[in-house]
Parts: C-alpha cells; sequence; structure tokens
C-alpha cells in the first residue's frame, strides 16, 4: 500500500482537521469526532443532514454550507458513522422545523440513523429520513437490502438543501427530496480498485484488460466483471441500463460523470464528450452537467454516470444559490 | 458466573478477535467492504479499557455499557447488531449479580430477537443470524436435556460452526454482501464466524 498518510489511525481525524482549515469561514466542527456543522445556524429552516464512511471525499463534507447541508457526519473509512455521532449532529443542528436525514441506501447506515433518531425522538426533536437509492446496477427486489445509494446522492442533497434554504416544511423537504431520489439513476465501473487504510489491501483484483460492472462507492466488487472496452462502449452500456430503467425521453435532465477518485479529468471529459452525443440522438435536452469528483471511493480508478431527470420545480431548486466548499451554484 | 467471570470473557473475547482481526477482514473483503475484523477489533478494545469501572456493576449493567461501546466505537453494521445484542441481553439480566443456563439462553434469544429486529433480517440470508439461530436451538435442546453449562454452549458453538458452513452455500441477501448476490456463493459470512469465535470464547471459559 502506497498512500499519502501517516499513521493508518489518524486518517479520518486529520482529513477532518485539513478541510476544517481550508474552510473557516463555512464550516466547523463540534465536540465529537467526525462532525461537521454549518457555521452560520439558521433556526428558521429545516436542518438537512447526511454522513456515511470516509472516502467519498467531498462527499459529504465538501456540501455543508448555504443551500445544502446543515451537518455531516463521517465515520472510519467505508464504515457508517455510530448512531451516538449521528445523535449529537443532529442535536446540534436541529430547529423546531425539524431534521431531515438523508443518508444513502447501506445496511449500517440505515441502522445506525435509525437509532440516531430514536434517541432524538426522546430529546423532543422531529426527524424524517429519506434514503438514496439510485444505482441501477442493483436489482431492486423483494429478497435485496434495495439499491445502494451512489452519486446521484448528491443531487438529492442540492434539493433538498434548496427548498430548506426557502423555509419550506419538514414534510415539504422531505416530499421534494423523494422526488429527486425518484428521478434520478446512476451506474459505475472501475479498472482499478481502492485499497482502505486499515486493510492494507485493495478491496478486488483485476488483470489489466478487466473491469468490474456495476461497482458500488465502498471498493466492493461490482455485479461482474468484463473485458475492458472503449470508453463510448463503456458509456453505451451505463445508458442502456440507465434508460432502461426510467423513461427519460423528450425530458430535460442533468447529468453528472462521476470521477471515483482515481479518474484522470481528461478521461471523465472523454466519457462526457460521448455522453452528449448519445443523449442528443436519443432527443434527450442536457440542462447542466456536471463532471468532476464528487463521490469518490478512495484512489479508485473508476466513474459513474448520473441522470436526473428535471422539471420545472428541480430546475430551481438545482439552479438556487448553493455556497459549500465543493458545489458552488 | 458472576460479574468477574463476564469480564474475564469480555476480556479473552478481546484476544480471540484480536486474533482473528486479519481473517475476519479477509472474508469480509471477499464479498463487501473489507472492515469486519477492523472494526470489531477496535470496538473490543474500547470494551476492554472500560471494564476496569465495571468491577462492583451488575451483569447487566456490563452487558448494556458493552452494547453501547460497541454502538458507539465500531459504526458500521457490526456496532448496531452487536451493540443491539448486548444492549437486549443486558436488559434481561437487568441488576442480576449471577448468570446461570437459563439466563444465558434468555439473553442469546434476546439478542437473537434484537438482531432481527435491528437489521430487519431473518435466517437464510447470509448473516450472522445464520450462525445465531442454530446456536440458540442447539443450546435450549442441550440444555433441556439436563447437560452441563460447558456441554451446552459446546453444542452451540458446534451448530454455529454448521451455520458458518451453512453461509458457504448461499447468497446474500441482506448486509453490503447482497449487491454482489450470487458472487457471494462459496465464501463465509464474516458476521456469523465472528459470532462462533465469541460464543466459543465462552464455551472454553466454562
Amino acid at each position: 500500500m502506497k498512500k499519502f498518510i501517516n499513521a493508518v489511525g489518524d486518517v479520518e481525524k486529520e482529513m477532518i482537521q485539513g478541510i476544517l482549515k481550508v474552510y473557516p469561514d463555512k464550516i466547523k466542527a463540534i465536540d465529537c469526532d467526525g462532525v461537521l456543522i454549518r457555521k452560520e445556524k439558521n433556526e428558521n429552516k429545516v436542518a438537512v443532514i447526511s454522513g456515511g464512511g470516509s472516502g467519498h471525499e467531498p462527499s459529504f463534507g465538501g456540501y455543508v454550507g448555504k443551500g445544502m447541508l446543515d451537518a455531516v457526519i463521517a465515520g472510519a473509512v467505508y464504515t457508517s458513522p455510530s448512531a451516538d455521532h449521528i445523535y449529537e449532529a443532529i442535536k446540534s443542528v436541529a430547529t423546531p422545523k425539524g431534521v431531515l436525514m438523508i443518508p444513502m441506501n447501506y445496511t449500517g447506515d440505515i441502522m445506525n440513523f435509525e437509532m440516531a433518531a430514536e434517541m432524538a425522538e426522546m430529546e423532543g426533536i422531529k426527524t424524517e429520513m429519506v434514503v438514496t437509492n439510485d444505482d441501477v446496477a442493483v436489482d431492486n427486489s423483494l429478497y435485496t437490502v434495495g439499491r445502494r445509494g451512489v452519486a446521484g446522492t448528491v443531487f438529492v442533497h442540492k434539493i433538498a438543501g434548496a427548498m430548506a434554504e426557502t423555509g419550506a416544511s419538514l414534510e415539504e423537504v422531505k416530499a421534494v427530496a423523494e422526488k429527486a431520489n425518484a428521478n434520478v439513476r446512476t451506474m459505475g465501473v472501475a479498472i482499478n480498485p481502492s485499497t482502505i487504510p486499515a486493510a492494507g489491501k485493495p478491496g478486488f483484483e483485476l488483470l489489466d484488460d478487466e473491469m468490474e460492472v456495476g461497482i458500488g462507492i465502498h471498493g466492493e466488487p461490482g455485479v461482474r466483471k468484463e473485458k475492458l472496452k472503449s470508453a463510448n462502449e463503456i458509456v453505451d452500456m451505463l445508458l442502456e441500463k440507465i434508460l432502461s430503467d426510467l423513461d427519460f425521453s423528450g425530458s430535460d435532465v442533468a447529468i453528472m460523470v462521476n470521477g471515483s477518485g482515481g479518474t484522470p479529468l481528461m478521461e471523465l471529459y472523454i466519457i462526457n464528450n460521448h455522453v452528449h452525443d448519445v443523449l442528443l440522438s436519443k432527443g434527450i435536452t442536457i440542462y447542466k452537467t456536471f463532471v468532476g469528483n464528487y463521490m469518490t471511493s478512495i484512489e479508485q480508478e473508476g466513474f459513474s454516470l448520473t441522470l436526473f431527470k428535471l422539471d420545472e420545480q428541480l430546475k430551481n431548486l438545482l439552479d438556487a444559490p448553493t455556497d459549500t466548499p465543493a458545489m458552488k451554484v | 458466573m458472576n460479574t468477574k467471570t463476564i469480564l474475564e470473557i469480555l476480556v479473552k473475547m478481546h484476544q480471540k478477535i484480536e486474533e482473528e482481526k486479519d481473517f475476519l477482514t479477509e472474508l469480509d473483503n471477499a464479498i463487501a467492504d473489507g472492515d469486519h475484523g477492523i472494526n470489531m477489533a477496535k470496538g473490543f478494545a474500547v470494551v476492554e479499557s472500560k471494564l476496569s469501572q465495571l468491577q462492583e456493576q451488575s451483569i447487566g449493567a456490563v452487558l448494556k455499557t458493552v452494547g453501547m461501546t460497541l454502538v458507539s466505537a465500531v459504526g458500521g453494521s457490526a456496532g448496531p447488531l452487536y451493540g443491539t445484542a448486548f444492549m437486549k441481553a443486558g436488559m434481561v439480566m437487568a441488576d442480576k449479580s449471577i448468570m446461570d443456563m437459563n439466563d444465558f439462553l434468555a439473553c442469546m434469544k434476546a439478542a437473537v430477537d434484537g438482531v432481527m429486529m435491528r437489521g430487519r433480517s431473518v435466517q437464510g440470508e447470509k448473516t450472522m443470524l445464520d450462525a445465531m439461530i442454530p446456536a440458540l436451538n442447539a443450546m435450549e435442546k442441550a440444555n433441556s436435556e439436563d447437560l452441563p453449562a460447558k456441554a451446552v454452549v459446546e453444542a452451540g458453538v458446534k451448530a454455529a460452526r454448521n451455520g458458518v458452513e451453512y453461509t458457504k452455500t448461499i447468497p446474500a441477501t441482506k448486509g453490503r454482501a447482497s449487491y454482489i448476490g450470487e458472487r457471494s456463493i462459496g465464501h463465509q459470512d464474516p458476521g456469523a464466524t465472528s459470532f462462533t469465535y465469541l460464543l466459543d470464547v465462552v464455551a472454553k471459559a466454562l
């Protein structure tokens, strides 16, 4: 394992300290490891929070600020934060309007967020939860835990944060977050794995001409292994799956070409180039394009493609002012 | 068993998890996110650091503290699941300072129910329940046959080990391993494995 780190056990803590030192005007820490909150508290809005394991930077610390998230809780790398840390975050940002929790659909995250909500309820804090599950690689059936939340989560956070900023009620913010989640689809691939610092070994192994298709964001293997293809062919494959999952025909969409952490921007632009061409040819209008590292898996070489179907309300909320370290509108 | 025995068992559980840390992580890496051994070791290290303050406490208080510590220190899935298991067991014991085999089985039953509730899971989904439920059934049976305590828990360990073997034959339908579906067949479940280690520690201590 080769990484720019100090002691393995200090990775998460030193990263949080480092983020704080870049944006002292926007975010602050509380007396609880892994929690970052907005510097200025607004009592007149619903607080929107999220969290998950570390290793997805800039998710989620990079999305704390005006127009997006009020608090995030980072666990150890790829590990859900614990319920008591989530509870501390809830307490520090809770307002009379309530708290909307938007974790991604992973067993550990859901259990810890639910336990934290139970603790908050005992303190009289009103919470609701919307769970993101945009990954079309995983079949959604009664016999699985359902689809994973992946990069499309960033759109859900953007929309919910913008809605909360208008002073909307908890029910209204929850409803629009659910609508955003229902209209967002993602699928990803990887050509090189990531290594959890504490594990010291990569999450999977691939030959030089192989790729993992239907990858998650935790360095776990994908749904299947395939021979590596050209960028255009991979884009075609991902789009086929995404477009067959939700009817995007004739609609306006925002797209996200998300890097997994180790993919050069050069390649993300090559991918984006073909995504635009294909969608145009299918009569789908691209309203806004996001290219970059929004939801990473440490140093994994891979990318995911997200399509977000927009109506007028979602367009307005997507365009609403946002001032966070990693998302500015 | 009294509080002192329970505290000694908890120290040995930490030792066992430390010894098997890399193996548990390897198992987890094969089908999910590769942090089970690391997280369990971290959690039990914090548990052990708290034991010296618990010597005068009831067994119920000790188990509840262990549960809350695991929830807090571990995170992930193992934190809330093992945390809930120990907390539920703690509620069964309440302020008792002596635990007999009937108490132990009542604790195990509460732990199984707690894990099923928290994880919204049942047997056959390639989780720790595939070791816990057969172990509980085997121990209840052995206890009804009036076997000595050590033999009762040993019967549980044997059933748990068979449960671990069984997890190799089925796909995961709960937890992160479910995302790779059929590809998880052939691999044993890390949670079922770590539970078996913990129960084995109890058997050896009796």
